[in-house]
């Protein structure tokens, strides 16, 4: 099983979600996050006081799939959260050890 | 744990109110024949006709009276909690909210005696009136010929309650709640009940040398504005000033407490006339544009000078603006007003940006900036542009003929700079000494929300 960890931009989450749902994939958790690559911040202006935020607002979206999808989703992804400007984000691929449902117990795949 | 600084502020405010109320139960004593032998500040109806109260003024003055306190509950609360950070927001509302209600009670039992009572010396007015003994329903010639005294003590009410709850914005973030507490009970009895008696007062010294103040500009603004520079100063900077972002945590807050404010002080302003009439419309008048053209100004000197106007910006030069035209309210035209906010408005820009970051202070939320220059400004204004055709009973400016009025002005400047400075600073050594002033460095760290109220502003 792999764990597939994206960061997106935060407006292109549910188009991600639809196509991912749409090639099978039933859950997924995301958080809202900041982060910076290339990217540039912005300014914001307090009375006397400027700020350099260089950190910009993001989705992360994390997913478990079997070895076999993982590919697919990678794909979908990619298709689904590309603007072609800077700050598209990245994908992270890490092997996944186990999974377990909590309700019935299952483990490995069945779980997912 | 035994908390000694509750103790200490407990007992302080037990033996206040003790005080009051023994000197109220000695005055009610004597029999009315008695009155003439007291310092006749207060003319006595009894020989001209009996003053009759006339239904419209009382309306107006009773309304301005919830107006005023609406500025600082929930006005000035709004204003400046959404200025500070998220972990602060309780606290800071807690300091307005708090300081109504301690005011409240503290004017009732000797503050209105020791501001507006019989005069004592030109400095203040006696413990006569404590516990609002001989303030009754009857109109005292003296304070609104034609409403119930008490409704004018009630309105002077709201006036002695925002100026300490101006202050706290000027130590945000960084104070203990008791010390806090026991600062503002000193502050309201020490520099603002005798400041007001010096400016409103009968017999005070400034309203006899004839000090144009409207509706406080000396007495609220200046006090208040140059108090916090003092108390930002001793109390020093905020951890990580300069160094960590601070930016205000919901300005949405912030925009609605300024409107509030600015709605309110409609009754601090027009209110002020003491009655339903034609100098309350003209007050009123000024008052919006006065606001409406220091915004602007505001506004474009920021644009002009960071490249983006901001919706802070605009909101902070309407409150600069509202402060200026404060003492000057009831004795000039609306075309001077224009100007009186116009330059107020770069002005402040200038003082809670430029001058503030080369200064180098913590005054957290601008107060001095804000309410101590532009305070300044106001009453100096008032000294250039009243007229007596807009109100007869008020004096001609520098630019109606009567540069004397200026130099008035400015005396009553310095007195209240001196004041505030001077007293200021004693308050604030044996606030220390007492029950102590600043936070310690967790409890900063922590958040004055959890650490002096052991409450969360957002579980959202």
């Amino acid at each position: 099983m792999k764990k597939i960890e994206a960061i997106i931009k935060p407006f292109k989450l549910d188009e991600v979600k639809a196509a991912l749902n749409d090639i099978g994939v039933q859950g997924m958790t995301i958080s809202e996050i900041k982060g910076y690559g290339r990217q540039k911040g912005h300014k914001e202006t307090y009375r006397g006081t400027e700020y350099m935020i260089e950190f910009v607002p993001k989705i992360k979206i994390e997913v478990a799939v079997a070895d076999q999808q993982s590919q697919k989703v990678i794909e979908t992804i990619i298709r689904t959260a590309k603007t072609g400007s800077i700050g598209d984000g990245k994908i992270f691929v890490t092997d996944l050890k186990d999974a377990i449902r909590i309700r019935t117990g299952e483990t490995g795949e069945s779980a997912l | 744990m035994i908390n000694y600084s509750i103790i200490t502020i407990f007992i302080i405010c037990l033996m206040l109110t003790i005080v009051s109320i023994t000197l109220a139960q000695d005055q009610a004593a004597p029999p009315p024949a008695a009155a003439p032998a007291a310092p006749a500040a207060a003319a006595p109806a009894a020989p001209a006709a009996p003053l009759k109260v006339d239904s419209g003024d009382t309306a107006w003055l009773l309304t301005s009276s919830a107006l005023v306190l609406a500025m600082t509950a929930p006005g000035l609360a709004l204003f400046y909690c959404g200025m500070v950070r998220r972990k602060n927001v309780l606290a800071t509302m807690m300091h307005s909210f708090i300081i109504l209600c301690l005011i409240s009670v503290q004017w009732v039992l000797y503050g209105y005696s020791l501001s507006f009572g019989p005069d004592h010396g030109h400095i203040i007015g006696g413990l006569e009136w404590a516990g609002l003994n001989g303030v009754g329903l009857e109109p005292n010639g003296d304070y609104g010929a034609t409403v119930p005294h008490q409704a004018f003590m009630v309105f002077q009410l709201m006036f002695a309650a925002i100026t300490p709850a101006l202050i706290t914005g000027a130590f945000a973030e960084r104070v203990k709640f008791s010390g806090f507490l026991l600062f503002t009970l000193l502050w309201a009895t020490f520099i603002y009940d005798p400041l007001a008696h010096w400016v409103w007062g009968m017999g005070g010294w400034l309203h006899n040398m004839g000090a144009l103040d409207f509706a406080g500009g000396t007495v609220v603004h200046i006090s208040s504005g140059v108090s916090a520079l003092v108390t930002a100063i001793y109390l020093g900077k905020r951890l990580g000033y300069g160094k960590e972002p601070m930016p205000p945590h919901n300005l949405p807050l912030t925009v609605i407490g300024a409107s509030l404010l600015w709605f309110g002080w409609f009754g601090f302003n027009a209110g002020s006339a003491i009655a339903a009439n034609g100098l309350a419309t003209s007050a009123f008048v000024v008052t919006n544009t006065a606001t409406a053209a220091a915004a602007l100004a505001w506004m474009f000197a920021e644009w002009a000078v960071r490249g983006k106007p901001t919706v802070l910006g605009a909101a902070s030069g309407a409150v600069a603006g509202l402060v200026a035209i404060t003492p000057a309210s009831g004795f000039v035209g609306p075309v001077p007003s224009i100007i009186i906010g116009g330059v107020v408005g770069v002005l402040c820009y200038f003082t809670t940006s430029k001058m503030k970051n080369a200064l180098g202070y913590d005054d957290s939320l601008d107060v001095f900036g804000v309410h101590g220059i532009g305070g300044t400004w106001g009453a100096i204004a008032t000294g250039l542009f009243a007229s007596k055709a807009i109100n007869s009973g008020g004096a001609d400016g520098l630019f109606y003929g009567n540069a004397g009025q200026v130099w008035i002005q400015l005396i009553a400047v310095a007195a209240t700079w001196v004041l505030a400075i001077v007293g200021t600073f004693i308050l604030l050594k044996v606030v220390d000494a007492l029950v102590g002033f600043r936070a310690s460095e967790e409890e900063e760290r922590m958040g004055l929300d959890l650490s002096q109220h052991n409450e969360s502003g957002y579980t959202l």
